[in-house]
């Protein structure tokens, strides 16, 4: 990796690395430099200045309080995906940290650093969209809070301002229930919060799984590139279930349109059914309702096919939530 | 008996170093006073360089200099192409190591910088200026061949670099007579090789001797030593070339390429070793991709099912420029092998080489063999389908019948020994195929789409036999050496020629050895890689390595055998018919134990203290094996997919490869070859592709847009074999290094085929994006739709 040339400064606080991007024209953060260094490397990006936070210990916490989880922005997905609390609070975050990438991504990644670059297709950027996250952010003016839904405002550009760092991203719980078939939403669900092998899922919960659901329950399914592992695709569900019925749904899709955004029909189509197979793959086919004409598109999935894929990988989403096997 | 070390799973010697990060590779050595080179690529696919402006880039911190294409000319000569096929016109355009006038692909040298390091040289790249004057491109081997296209080379008149043809038969009547013939339109996409470790060069001169010493990531370095002797007029015993460690190569280290001939240039003018390593980017588009067909296609045959022609019409996409063994790859590798294992009369192979604006094209792991079985058992599905036969009852109709010591087919190669027949029927056995179809019948019946693919292949490897390789225009020989020397400890060092980098036969040559004379596998180590060192050989490419070079350590530890026996019956005063040997030990018949190792002769011949009278000390030898004939090795591959008719998603769910590769040295091994070129073949069919647009630029020219297999996309690969000896070479094996290659990619495009069937989907391009097989579904679709309305209409 031969970058340009920069300066490099380590800061010892919140406070300090603000005042050194304050004082540094052309100066970038270096948190997980997994989005940054890539850029750095194609000489694509050319800051002058790196401000390295990695060292603030202070962003690198995970805490529960009440019904929301706060965590701090230098928080590895690695640190994210291991975190009993977030498993036992919101077991969707510990599944979409636990797919992202691959090991060496998730030891570094940070989930304050995946944010701030903005890739519209970015696992955090759907996922927290649906799970109405706010977002953190210290300046030399003190903290403001930004909501999920403000924060970013269109593809790598964000609601931080030249001279703020993200320092937290807060989450709600899921208000699930523990229910009496043991069938266990909202832990020991690792391995179904992401799609790895970017070819959908094939487990079953088995039978009454749809039944014994009160309560909250959040999944997330993309597609990813074959080569990069970045998801292509992706749709978070989290839908509140009583006596089988949808009483109300929060759906985000990224990669489609320059943010990730909330499919509020098909939020509204879900609500108040039943949630069976046939009621759901209708409810996703008001998918494209949201989206406007400018979908992305590239050489490996071009803006056609995602809008026909998006609302799969949102059905697969639904289905994994409630236990339905999708093949 | 003696202990057969050969066909024992021992683990590989090499390994310890190459995991614990002891290996030095090219770029980890380090001389006193090395530079670094940098070199700055054309950015266009075509252009006319109006100008350069290397002033600011001269004077930068660091550069100790800039050199453009106006330096190298008349003092580099042009890069040769070494595989010149005879009666084809190959136009071996000039191939300068700098471009000076004219740019021709994406990657083309432009200038090079030689700094103190290497942030440095990349620095004062970006101060390089250059005028461009874009020119047309064209990036398909098909349409660089049509009237009108844009030209890029004035001896090559409407981009043909050449036009071959290779016939057995009457192809043309038989297909006249044909009762069925099927037709298909195959594109072998552009791949990237991507081997671990990128390429790299280190060049130092020595000006007061004249020596040229080169260390090179090279699949053969006296072949790149021969070829330096002719780009930079070095004197050939004057120049050293040294592979170390090499990291992989598929094809794409047997080029010798314009930049290791570039850090010569710059270490001789400079007087200081000069290193270039390429950055993974710039492996992309200057490191030799692989591939790259246009064919159409045909078989004729009667309505029984048996094959009576295959016919080609080939557009084989060289690159801008020839590359070292290129022309030979998409004809002698390729065209001959239309016959695969089948009974085939009549064959015709009618290849055009094309230049277009992209990276040259080389050997890539199957080399033409994988295109050729490809359209061979694409074709033989296509009959299938449309005699509506089983595709396993159309492949064992008209698979070559057993035999053991040569068979002629009508391309008029020989084969050398095949048992086809069962190692289909072990596959399917395997499989359980009569299962696997009610299954798939069953799941079909509840909107599940699976798919079974089946191939079989023969293939050509162990080159070969150097008349032919002189009468098929290879610009060398194809013989290997091997010198095998015992210490007066016991202990053995072998040098052979061949130059493996990642087939593990410092591991198996020491299982021959050890086999042939009793010696502990532990005690044999393997010299390779150095021109200094090592004795003549051709390098290691097309599975020849083990079934050439292995032969000639055959051959000397045997010569070594022979001098054992004389200098025992000395030692134990008898005559030499009456010395037998077992297990290192040579005895008078009847007596074993007072008989004398191998290290008892070992010792008395290098003290040479008590020797027969006119024997020379020491116990060494030498062997030059020349192989009488190729070898072919076979096999019969089934893949198992499904397909998610949603979103076009293909899970691979079972691979089952038997493959022939004749007596196995170390199976555990030959799993690991087979493993790698599976996984590397379904690369082909899933993921992988080189995308050029019209204007010449790579698209894919990162590993985040060029797809590489993963190892959890690939199931657990079921590895068989039967054991056919090749009847011709002194160890009776054939080679391992391709099969899965050969095999894979179109067992598993049939497999995704089969699969769509019931949704009328009957071709597909590969890779198989999910995108792709979608449309290819919607399409069906659409056209049913259509087809529907217009019948209601």
């Amino acid at each position: 990796m031969y970058t340009p040339e920069f300066d490099y400064h380590k800061a010892g606080s919140v406070a300090e690395a603000i005042a050194l991007l304050i004082s540094h024209d052309d100066a970038r953060l270096l948190a997980g430099g997994h989005s940054l260094l890539p850029l750095m490397r194609l000489r694509l990006a050319r800051p002058s200045t790196l401000i390295d936070i990695g060292g603030l210990g202070d962003l690198k916490s995970i805490s529960v309080h009440g019904d929301a989880i706060r965590i701090g922005a230098l928080t590895t997905h690695g640190e994210i995906a291991a975190s009993h609390d977030v498993r036992h609070a919101n077991s969707l975050l510990a599944e979409v940290a636990g797919g992202i990438g691959d090991p060496q991504v998730r030891n570094r990644g940070t989930i304050g650093g995946n944010i701030a670059h903005a890739d519209p297709a970015s696992d955090w950027g759907t996922v927290l969209t649906a799970l109405e996250a706010s977002v953190e952010v210290q300046g030399a003016n003190g903290s403001r809070t930004v909501a999920i839904g403000d924060f970013f405002q269109g593809p790598f550009a964000t609601a931080v301002g030249e001279n703020e760092i993200i320092t937290a991203v807060t989450v709600p719980t899921l208000t699930h229930h523990e229910h009496d078939t043991g069938h266990g939403h909202g832990h020991g669900h690792d391995e179904h919060g992401h799609d790895d092998h970017g070819h959908g899922h094939e487990h079953d919960h088995g039978g009454g799984g749809l039944a014994a659901l009160h309560g909250e329950v959040g999944e997330y399914a993309k597609m990813s590139h074959p080569a990069s592992f970045y998801p292509v695709v992706g749709g978070a569900v989290i839908v509140n279930v009583e006596n089988s019925r949808c009483v109300s749904a929060r759906v985000a899709v990224g990669g489609l349109v320059p943010t990730p955004v909330r499919a509020r029909a098909v939020e509204a189509a879900l609500t108040g059914q039943e949630l069976t197979a046939d009621n759901i793959a209708a409810a996703v086919n008001h998918l494209a309702d949201d989206l406007g004409a400018a979908i992305i598109g590239d050489v490996f999935a071009s803006a056609e096919y995602r809008r026909v894929v998006a609302p799969v990988e949102v059905k697969h989403a639904l289905f994994h939530a409630i236990g339905l096997a999708h093949h | 008996m003696t202990t057969r070390l050969f066909g024992s799973g021992i683990r590989r010697r090499e390994d310890p170093r190459l995991i614990t990060g002891q290996a030095a590779y090219t770029d980890d050595i380090k001389l006193t006073g090395l530079v670094h080179a940098a070199i700055l690529r054309s950015p266009h696919g075509h252009a006319r360089i109006t100008s350069i402006d290397t002033a600011a880039a001269a004077q930068a911190p660091g550069v100790l200099a800039v050199y453009t294409g106006a330096d190298t000319e008349g003092v580099l000569n042009p890069i040769p192409c070494a595989w010149v096929i005879p009666d084809s016109d190959v136009k071996a355009v000039a191939y300068p190591a700098i471009a000076k006038d004219v740019v021709r692909y994406v990657g083309d040298a432009v200038a090079v910088v030689v700094a103190e390091n290497r942030y440095q040289a990349e620095d004062a790249l970006e101060l390089i200026s250059v005028d461009y004057a874009p020119l047309p491109a064209v990036v398909n081997p098909e349409a660089a061949l049509q009237e009108g296209a844009p030209q890029l080379h004035e001896d090559a008149p409407g981009n043909q670099a050449f036009h071959w043809v290779a016939a057995g038969g009457d192809t043309d009547a038989a297909f006249d007579r044909a009762e069925v013939v099927v037709r298909d339109t195959i594109i072998q996409q552009k791949l990237i090789p991507n081997a671990m470790e990128p390429r790299s060069a280190i060049a130092s001169y020595l000006s007061s001797m004249g020596e040229l010493t080169i260390w090179n990531t090279s699949q053969n370095p006296h072949i790149a030593r021969f070829v330096t002797c002719l780009v930079t007029g070095v004197p050939e015993h004057k120049i050293r070339v040294i592979a170390p460690e090499v990291g992989g190569g598929f094809g794409s280290k047997i080029a010798v390429y314009p930049w290791e001939m570039i850090a010569a240039f710059c270490a001789m003018k400079l007087g200081r070793p000069v290193k270039w390593t390429e950055t993974r980017s710039e492996n992309f588009v200057a490191t030799t991709h692989g591939r790259d067909h246009v064919e159409y296609v045909e078989m004729a045959a009667t309505r029984e099912g048996r094959i009576t022609g295959v016919r080609s019409v080939v557009y084989a996409g060289m690159g801008a420029y020839l590359s070292t063994a290129a022309p030979g790859i998409p004809t002698i590798l390729h065209g001959l092998m239309y016959s695969g294992p089948y009974d085939i009369p009549n064959i015709k192979a009618d290849i055009y080489g094309c230049f277009t604006n992209t990276t040259p094209v080389e050997a890539y792991r199957g080399a033409g063999r994988p295109e050729a079985t490809f359209l061979l058992e694409r074709l033989v599905d296509l009959l299938a389908a449309e005699l509506n036969l089983d595709p396993v009852e159309v492949r064992r109709l008209n698979l070559i019948p057993k035999f053991d010591d040569g068979h002629d087919v009508a391309i008029g190669l020989t084969y050398d020994s095949g048992d086809y027949q069962r190692a289909l029927d072990m596959a399917l056995e395997h499989v359980n195929y009569g299962h696997l179809r009610h299954e798939q019948a069953h799941q079909r019946e509840h909107g599940h789409y699976t798919g079974i693919g089946v191939s079989c292949y023969s293939e050509i490897c162990g080159l070969g036999p150097s008349q032919v390789a002189g009468a098929v225009g290879f610009g060398g020989g194809l013989w290997e050496s091997a010198t095998v020397r015992f210490y007066a400890t016991g202990k053995v060092n072998v040098y052979v020629g061949t130059s493996p980098h990642g087939q593990g036969e410092e591991t198996t040559f020491a299982q021959i050895v050890a086999s042939e004379l009793g010696v502990p596998v532990d005690d044999v180590e393997l010299i390779h890689g150095d021109t200094d060192n090592t004795p003549m050989g051709w390098g290691t490419y097309g599975s020849r390595t083990t079934v050439v070079g292995g032969g000639a350590v055959a051959l000397s530890a045997r010569k070594i055998k022979d001098k054992a026996v004389t200098l025992a019956a000395h030692l134990l005063e008898a005559a030499e018919a009456d010395i037998e040997y077992a297990d290192g030990n040579f005895f008078v018949r009847g007596a074993p134990d007072q008989g004398k190792t191998i290290q008892d002769i070992a010792l008395m011949a290098n003290v040479a203290w008590n020797m027969p009278a006119g024997m020379e000390p020491g116990l060494e030898a030498t062997a030059f094996y020349d192989p009488p004939n190729f070898s072919y090795p076979f096999g019969a591959h089934v893949a198992v997919v499904s397909v998610d008719p949603d979103n076009g998603h293909i899970v691979l769910e079972r691979y089952v490869a038997v493959d022939d590769c004749g007596p196995q040295i170390n199976p555990m091994i030959v799993e690991g070859q087979v493993h790698g070129g599976v996984v590397q073949g379904a690369g082909q069919a899933l993921w992988e592709g080189a995308v050029y647009d019209d204007s010449g630029q790579l698209l894919t020219g990162t590993m985040l847009d060029y797809a590489l297999p993963r190892a959890h996309l690939v199931p657990d690969i079921e590895t068989l074999a039967t054991e056919t000896p090749s009847p011709h070479n002194p160890l009776g094996v054939k080679g391992i290094g391709e099969t899965g290659t050969i095999a894979s990619t179109v067992t598993i495009y049939n497999a995704v085929i089969d699969a769509l069937r019931p949704l009328g989907v009957t071709k597909l391009e590969m890779p198989l994006t999910p995108e792709r097989v979608w449309r290819a579904i919607h399409q069906q679709d659409h056209q049913q739709d259509q087809q529907q309305d217009q019948q209601q209409g």
